[in-house]
């Protein structure tokens, strides 16, 4: 015992030493651990975030400079805090507050103390920035815009914060990120990547010299510049239409699925989130929760498409065979389910599929709607099939489209009835609001211009996308540049063309010519219904026009949807014309139309629900 | 055997573990020093080349112990005690001070440190009462002696301050322990260690608590033959429960603030994030630090001459007591383990060759050897790698230093040329 005494206690230091290194250094240890290394200090060289392009090489955004104030919180010495503070403008608990988060964060790499300082801020501070050690200036670029419109689709971009520092190892404290829309789409394009430089430092933290002899260093990647699909001056219009208008318009050519114009309203200049005042005036627009200027009404807003979805009714039929273009159907100013009527205003009589579509007419679309079903034992069947050419429009789900928000819009099914109303407890009747595209039905002003698109290329359409050219060479996501085949038939289109065509000629728009341009359209008045402190009323209709220009061999396709509106052709067709000359022609002939457009505004409307008083709704005053 | 010279007697495996102990020693110095990579490595005005000048004294002082008649060590193995005390009691009055501690004599070119002379006079002191054939382990007053040769140094040393250093001599118990001191002292020693951490981490309560569980415990297991006297056992949990409740008085109202944050960073009594951080910057500094670069080796290590953290100097003190985290950093887990299987065969060699001496006080000093050797490994790396609180003792062979580098070489020089006349001492 005695003997082996100390030997057992030397193996037993062994094992506990062994074991205490094995933990230290295989189970701590993590591989990549450059940054973590307070012996390595990486100095970063930002590329110029890529600049953006309209589709006919106009430039919508460039950069500008700006300039932060960074601090490293281990750096920092004892200074005088207010003086300093009022310096920089803010107040002393701000700043104490910074320190702590940042010292939190990491306090060996740089935070962000206040961004983006405008150029007199800089030339002010930047001489008395030596007094405070631990503190510098660095210069980042920020976005410049050459337009007021599009701030929606250009999308803004932000500093990181904290959990895109955990998502992403990439960031650091103080970049910016691309937020919404194209910013966030073509993020690592834009960006480019940042160079680094790996510096050796002792505990002093003086640089002793390159890390590695810079093996490991790397040169800035340029962010690459892109061209988006959006015309600007189309874009610019559009949103000058609609002024005092609540609603989303969307335009795209139908040969190649670029979207040519997408516009929300309201809206904002992009500028307004550059710079200091970015999250003042973020708050304010993200607030205004009954205008909702940052709801992207041409995306997310999914209203009942109205009447522009009574030719996707027809386009079915035919393909179903169970109408021909010259099958009729009487209006008696309406139609009956079952006992109850439901009224059209398209002023009765026979109709046909060309005046049908023209005069828009309710009871021969219930009447059409009605033999689809018909053609199947069950509606359950019937259901299927209707749901299934629908969705080959692209309508009910997402389109896939490049734009990082977006709604599915509602193409309802047999599940979705049976869930409303519980298994079988429905019928053809409960449904027959589809017909006019007034019931379930649901769809975004893109689904509804792609929807548009589709008809105009006779039969398929291509994925919607904003993306024109990457670079001054680099190819587009291939997906963009396939058609997608709808389950109609080419010859089927046609006559629903035909009838399209008519709208303008003899039918709901005929108010809204245009000279020269030949225009296939379709006109939509949707009910509409609100709940304002729990009471749920009524407002005027959203009027909603689709269309497309020429007839034959068509440039554009585009749906409009105004909010309280009233009919089809009212705003949303005045529009629609407008925006197609101006797209077409590249000026306007109907002066008094435009001018009529640019100065009228529905805020009359918006403000009726919060009156607190008895309104009346579809009034006629232009 | 007897036939061969000096050379052919002496334990080559016990010197080239020696050497290569020393070599890696000297490479990691290298490293953490270097300044300027074009400089020679004979440049005396580095620290590497200084340490090349210590190895190269400590072999002078190797050949100068190995010419030496062996009976000298033990015939005036008393006058050397009593020489190293009077050095270490001249400290107060001429004693040079260095980082706080009154521990050197400037001998010009050259600090002596008695406190390391010392330790291999109070091992060969101790080994030559031990081996005396009037001395009687089993008796009272003897071992009072034996404990007083220990002690006495311990204590001269204490003061200057130097605990690190005092804490050293306590490590030659364990000559006793193998001469037949009972070991139940062993177990009293350690039992007060376990109830000091246990209280600060658990609180009197739980381990009132634990001592009942066990005690239950070995009745349950116990076996049936064997009778516990249950009255001195009761008197054992008591006394502990008492001595439990004393630590806590004795760590809040004797110890300082800077005692209790060693320990506090010891036992990991800190939870606060905050007092943790604080901790770390100030007196848990080194072993943070040191914790970060052995951790950063991984497996395989930086490589050498590429640690980051021991270039950028991030270790205090890393040439000396902190010279394992370099080895830690740019040589990995294979470097440390290497290290750590080095020094294990090296002891237990050591222990080999004292058990197989004859005469007494050669096996006893062998033993004392060993110990300090131990100890100083033992309180070192696990100072480095965080087991231990900081307590700054010096790694053997090691570490940047002349005095240690060359007592050090002393100690051990001495005990393998015992032992290369070990076959004379049977005739």
């Amino acid at each position: 015992m005695k003997k082996l005494l100390l030997s057992s206690i030397i193996v037993m230091i062994g094992f506990t030493f062994i074991g205490r290194l094995s933990y230290l250094q295989l189970f701590s240890f993590s591989p990549d651990q450059t940054l973590e290394d307070p012996a390595i200090k990486a100095i970063y060289d930002y590329p110029e975030r890529g600049y953006v392009y309209d589709r006919n090489g106009e430039l919508m955004v460039g950069n500008q400079p700006a300039y932060d104030v960074m601090f490293i919180p281990r750096e920092v010495k004892p200074l005088d805090t207010l003086e300093f503070c009022n310096l920089l403008g803010i107040d002393k608990p701000a700043f104490i507050e910074k320190l702590r988060r940042a010292r939190i964060y990491s306090p060996r790499l740089p935070s962000v103390l206040v961004p983006q300082l405008s150029k007199e801020d800089y030339a002010r501070l930047q001489e008395k920035m030596r007094h405070y050690v631990g503190f510098y200036i660095q210069k980042r670029s920020l976005r410049y815009y050459t337009t007021n419109s599009a701030a929606n689709v250009l999308g803004y971009i932000s500093e990181v914060n904290e959990r895109d520092l955990q998502n992403n190892p990439y960031y650091v404290a103080g970049e910016l990120k691309g937020r919404t829309g194209i910013e966030k789409q073509y993020e690592e394009i834009l960006r480019g990547r940042k160079g680094v430089k790996f510096i050796q430092k002792d505990r002093f933290n003086r640089d002793i010299g390159p890390y590695k002899s810079g093996k490991l260093d790397t040169l800035p990647e340029q962010g690459k510049e892109i061209h988006i699909t959006l015309d600007k001056k189309l874009q610019e219009y559009g949103e000058r239409l609609m002024n005092g208008k609540r609603g989303g318009i969307v335009a795209i050519d139908p040969k190649s699925g670029e979207i040519l114009t997408m516009i929300s309203g309201p809206t904002y200049d992009p500028a307004l989130l550059v710079g200091r005042k970015r999250s003042k005036n973020y708050s304010k627009l993200h607030y205004d929760t009954i205008s909702k200027p940052t709801w992207d009404r041409s995306i997310l807003a999914e209203p009942s498409p109205g009447s522009p979805f009574k030719t996707m009714n027809a386009l079915v039929a035919l393909q179903e065979g169970v109408i021909d273009p010259s099958t009729k159907f009487r209006c008696y100013n309406g139609f009956y389910v079952g006992s109850q009527k439901k009224g059209c205003h398209c002023g009765g009589g026979v109709r046909d599929m060309n005046s049908g579509i023209y005069q828009s007419c309710n009871a021969y679309f219930a009447g059409t709607f009605r033999k689809i079903y018909e053609k199947y034992p069950t509606t359950d069947e019937g259901m299927d099939v209707w749901e299934k050419h629908m969705k080959s429009f692209g309508l009910g789900g997402y389109l896939g489209t490049d734009i990082p928000t977006g709604r599915p819009g509602r193409i309802p099914g047999k599940a979705f009835y049976d869930k409303w109303y519980g298994n079988g407890s429905w019928a053809s009747s409960t449904i027959i609001s589809n017909a006019i595209g007034q019931g379930e039905v649901a769809a975004t002003p893109l689904q509804l211009a792609n929807m548009t698109a589709a008809i105009a290329n006779r039969g398929y359409f291509y994925t919607p996308h904003i993306i024109k050219k990457i670079g001054n060479t680099g190819a587009i996501d291939p997906k963009y540049t396939e058609p997608h085949q709808t389950t109609i038939d080419k010859e089927h289109f046609e006559p629903v063309i035909k009838g399209m065509a008519n709208v303008y000629k003899y039918g709901t728009g005929r108010w809204v010519q245009i000279p020269g341009i030949e225009i296939a359209g379709k006109t939509g008045t949707v009910e509409n219904f609100v709940r304002v402190n729990g009471e749920r009323m009524q407002l005027t209709d959203h009027s909603v026009f689709v269309a497309f220009a020429p007839v034959e061999n068509p440039k554009i396709a585009l749906a409009v949807y105004i909010e309280n509106g009233y009919y089809g052709s009212r705003y949303a067709g005045h529009i629609a014309s407008l925006l197609i000359e101006k797209y077409i022609k590249g000026e306007i002939t109907r002066k008094d139309l435009e001018k009529r457009m640019l100065e009228k505004t529905l805020e009359h409307e918006y403000a009726k629900p919060y009156s607190g008083e008895p309104f009346k709704i579809n009034e006629y005053v232009w | 055997m007897s036939g061969k010279g000096l050379f052919g007697r002496i334990d080559w495996l016990t010197v080239f573990l020696y050497a290569f102990l020393v070599f890696i020693g000297w490479i990691n110095i290298y490293s953490t020093t270097l300044s300027d990579p074009n400089a020679s490595i004979f440049d005396f005005s580095t620290l590497y080349g200084k340490q090349l000048f210590f190895i190269g004294l400590a072999l002078i002082g190797v050949v100068f112990v190995l010419f030496i008649e062996t009976n000298f060590f033990e015939r005036f193995a008393s006058i050397f005690y009593i020489i190293s005390m009077f050095l270490l009691l001249g400290l107060f009055v001429f004693g040079k001070t260095i980082a706080g501690a009154t521990s050197w004599y400037d001998l010009g070119f050259f600090n002596l440190q008695p406190s390391e002379l010392a330790k291999v006079a109070t091992a060969l002191a101790l080994a030559k009462y031990l081996s005396d054939i009037q001395t009687d382990i089993k008796n009272r007053k003897h071992q009072l002696y034996a404990l007083l040769i220990i002690l006495l140094p311990a204590l001269l040393i204490l003061p200057q301050p130097d605990p690190g250093s005092s804490l050293i001599y306590f490590s030659l118990f364990f000559v006793l322990f193998r001469e037949g001191f009972p070991l139940y002292y062993l177990g009293i020693l350690l039992t007060i260690v376990i109830l000091f951490a246990t209280t600060l981490m658990f609180g009197t309560v739980w381990v009132a608590i634990g001592l009942v569980i066990l005690t239950i415990l070995i009745f349950i297991f116990k076996r049936k033959s064997t009778k516990i006297p249950i009255l001195p056992l009761v008197g054992i949990i008591i006394a502990s429960v008492l001595f439990s409740l004393s630590v806590r008085f004795v760590y809040d109202n004797v110890f300082e603030q800077r005692h209790r944050d060693r320990f506090a960073l010891w036992l990991s009594l800190e939870k606060d994030e905050k007092k943790l951080e604080e901790i770390r910057k100030t007196i848990g500094y080194n072993t943070y630090q040191s914790e970060k670069a052995i951790e950063s080796g991984g497996f395989f290590g930086k490589g050498f001459l590429e640690g980051t953290r021991t270039k950028g100097d991030f270790v205090p003190e890393q040439h000396t007591d902190y010279i394992f985290s370099s080895v830690g950093e740019e040589w990995g887990f294979m470097g440390t383990v290497t290290v750590i299987l080095l020094f294990t065969f090296f002891f237990l060699r050591l222990i080999y060759i004292a058990e197989r001496q004859k005469n007494d006080f050669s096996r006893m000093f062998g033993y004392g050897v060993i110990s300090i050797l131990l100890i100083h490994y033992f309180i070192n790396i696990g100072m480095v790698i965080g087991l231990l609180p900081t307590i700054g003792v010096p790694l053997p062979f090691f570490s940047y230093g002349g005095s240690g580098l060359i007592f050090f070489t002393m100690l051990l020089f001495i005990f393998l040329k015992l032992d290369s006349n070990r076959l004379k001492d049977g005739i």
